[in-house]
């Protein structure tokens, strides 16, 4: 499969920080990609790099082989960009907006149809004449979508699209980036919402303090987790427990039990047993996979350990 | 390979920002025509009667070529620096950045608009007074000329100083000790060979002298200097300001970080 987005030994420094510390990546055309990481990782440079916002010190990035400093302009072309911050022109409405971008892209009345088209599945039709001001923090969000997509890009970047944004809000956003997938865009999110990355996005890299520290695909991230949940619920409210089972307790309430396993060196049988010899009855059990926050959590510390 | 030019892209933002003055035409029009006229009444009152600057030239005839001037020098300014300054404010300027337009797309369509932008004032002041003002028109070509290289100066000056402004008080900075000075010490009220020898040496070094003094002999047939070196030295400054522009935008200089 080619690679939409192709980063080469991407480094940038601000001053005295190094915001960036060497990154290569490369992520497939049709896929959807999610970049993780904690505030301050890096994720916006190396995206705002990736759109020409923003210049690197050194390496090479490409969009659809488009080399985005020496082919700038075919590289701008084969991307959209929703951008983090609320941005806006407060002299034009929508509409006008609209077109003045695809103008930009050297788009003109043969792309109306298309503008029209966003105006409708983005739910802004009859707001289409309405200033950027007099918009909800929602509309405003989904206008800066079709203003990414005005000019048809191949490649989207969603940076943070849904943070702040209430949930009924998010989950259009997330049916409406899956929508752009299926239809063949290339997707990359950036996110601080976990869940929405477990739940949309096919491979994972996490950025820590410019740095690559994970690039998988999101079932071998989640898998590379060591440790599950055991729920179990007992018969009575005991208050011992075995010696070997305390340091694996993670939550304990009346009547449940919350025990931290290790994928391969505790046994659910093994447990099971100590618990019965201790004359503890249990009457239900249910085990709970890691979920990306945890995989990124131990990334993190992990990382910040060494 | 071949440098193409995006002229949908040059053409669309240079229609935007013709259109986003023109939508505030009441600020940035009118206000400033009204603006000219009351140095006008108020300069030829006190003046009049007792200054001759050119024989059989009367003083308001001499201020009127100056005035418009100042007005389309002051409002290029105010249009492109303005417009860029607040659009790095909201952080909508990433629109324009984001699309493939260049540098000098970007400098051609701003300047564009801040031409349009005092060619209308400076239009507005001379047909507010057309009907009550005895105005000659020495050469209109000249005028014109003067009135773009002007208006495509300033609007580069603007440019230069919303790029390097991190809040409005720069830009105010910009335009009260250096446009607002370089202006009005350019010889729109007096002639600048009557001042003491040392300022008048001075005034000599401003380019905004020879675009007032080449736009005054294409209303009046008369000068300060030779024609040709009003041309000379304001399409100099044009071009050498241009030129800068365009590589700052080119370097990214608070623009793409």
């Amino acid at each position: 499969m080619h690679n939409a987005i192709v980063i080469q030994n991407v480094r940038k420094t601000y001053q005295q920080l190094e915001a960036l510390k060497g990154i290569d990546l490369n992520i497939s055309q049709g896929s959807f990609f999610g970049l993780l990481g904690p505030n301050g990782a890096g994720k916006s440079t190396l995206i705002n790099i990736i759109a020409g916002l923003v210049r690197a010190n050194q390496g090479q990035i490409t969009v659809l082989g488009h080399d985005v400093i020496k082919n700038w302009r075919q590289a701008r072309f084969a991307l959209g960009v929703v951008p983090q911050e609320l941005v806006y022109d407060a002299f034009f409405n929508v509409r006008e907006m609209l077109k003045l971008q695809a103008g930009y892209f050297g788009l003109g009345r043969e792309n109306d149809a298309w503008i029209d088209e966003l105006l409708e599945t983005l739910s802004l039709t009859n707001k289409a004449n309405d200033s950027f001001l007099r918009l909800s923090g929602g509309m405003k969000r989904r206008l800066l979508i079709a203003l990414a997509l005005v000019h048809k890009p191949k490649v989207v970047v969603l940076d943070e699209p849904t943070a702040g944004v209430d949930v009924e809000l998010r989950q259009l956003l997330w049916q409406f980036a899956k929508k752009l997938h299926q239809n063949g865009h290339t997707i990359l999110l950036t996110t601080h919402y976990l869940e929405e990355a477990e739940s949309l996005c096919e491979k994972i890299a996490i950025l820590n303090h410019g740095e690559l520290i994970a690039l998988d695909e999101t079932k071998n991230l989640l898998a590379r987790h060591p440790y599950r949940w055991l729920y179990l619920d007992l018969k009575e409210n005991y208050l011992d427990f075995p010696h070997s089972l305390q340091d694996k307790i993670i939550t304990q309430k009346p009547k449940q039990l919350v025990l931290r396993l290790h994928r391969e060196k505790d046994s659910i049988v093994g447990i099971l047993e100590e618990l019965r010899n201790a004359n503890i009855n249990v009457v239900d059990l249910h085990t709970n996979e890691p979920s990306l926050e945890e995989v990124f959590i131990h990334l993190i510390k992990q990382e910040t350990a060494s | 390979m071949k440098y193409s030019i995006n002229w949908r892209g040059l053409y669309t933002l240079f229609i935007k920002e013709v259109w986003r003055f023109w939508k505030v035409a009441t600020q940035t029009v009118l206000a400033p025509v009204l603006n000219v006229l009351l140095y006008l009444i108020v300069f030829s009152s006190a003046l009049a009667k007792h200054v001759e600057i050119y024989p059989n030239i009367s003083y308001e005839t001499f201020l009127l070529p100056g005035l418009i001037m100042l007005a389309i020098l002051q409002n290029a300014f105010a249009n492109s620096s303005s417009s860029l300054f607040q659009a790095k404010q909201n952080a909508g300027i990433i629109f324009v950045l984001l699309a493939p337009i260049s540098s000098l797309e970007f400098y051609l369509a701003f300047i564009g608009a801040a031409i349009v932008r005092g060619l209308l004032v400076g239009i507005g002041v001379w047909f507010s007074v057309f009907f009550f003002m005895d105005l000659p028109f020495y050469n209109v070509g000249l005028a014109f000329f003067f009135a773009v290289i002007a208006s495509g100066l300033l609007g580069a000056f603007g440019l230069i100083s919303a790029i390097y402004s991190d809040k409005w008080d720069h830009i105010a900075a910009f335009q009260n000790f250096l446009i607002l000075p370089l202006t009005f010490l350019s010889g729109v009220f007096y002639l600048i060979r009557d001042l003491p020898p040392f300022w008048a040496k001075l005034s000599y070094l401003n380019p905004f002298f020879y675009l007032i003094d080449g736009f005054r002999y294409s209303f009046l047939g008369v000068s300060d200097v030779n024609l040709m070196v009003s041309i000379f030295f304001s399409s100099a400054a044009f071009i050498f300001i241009s030129i800068f522009t365009v590589w700052l935008l080119e370097t990214g200089y608070k623009l793409r970080g």
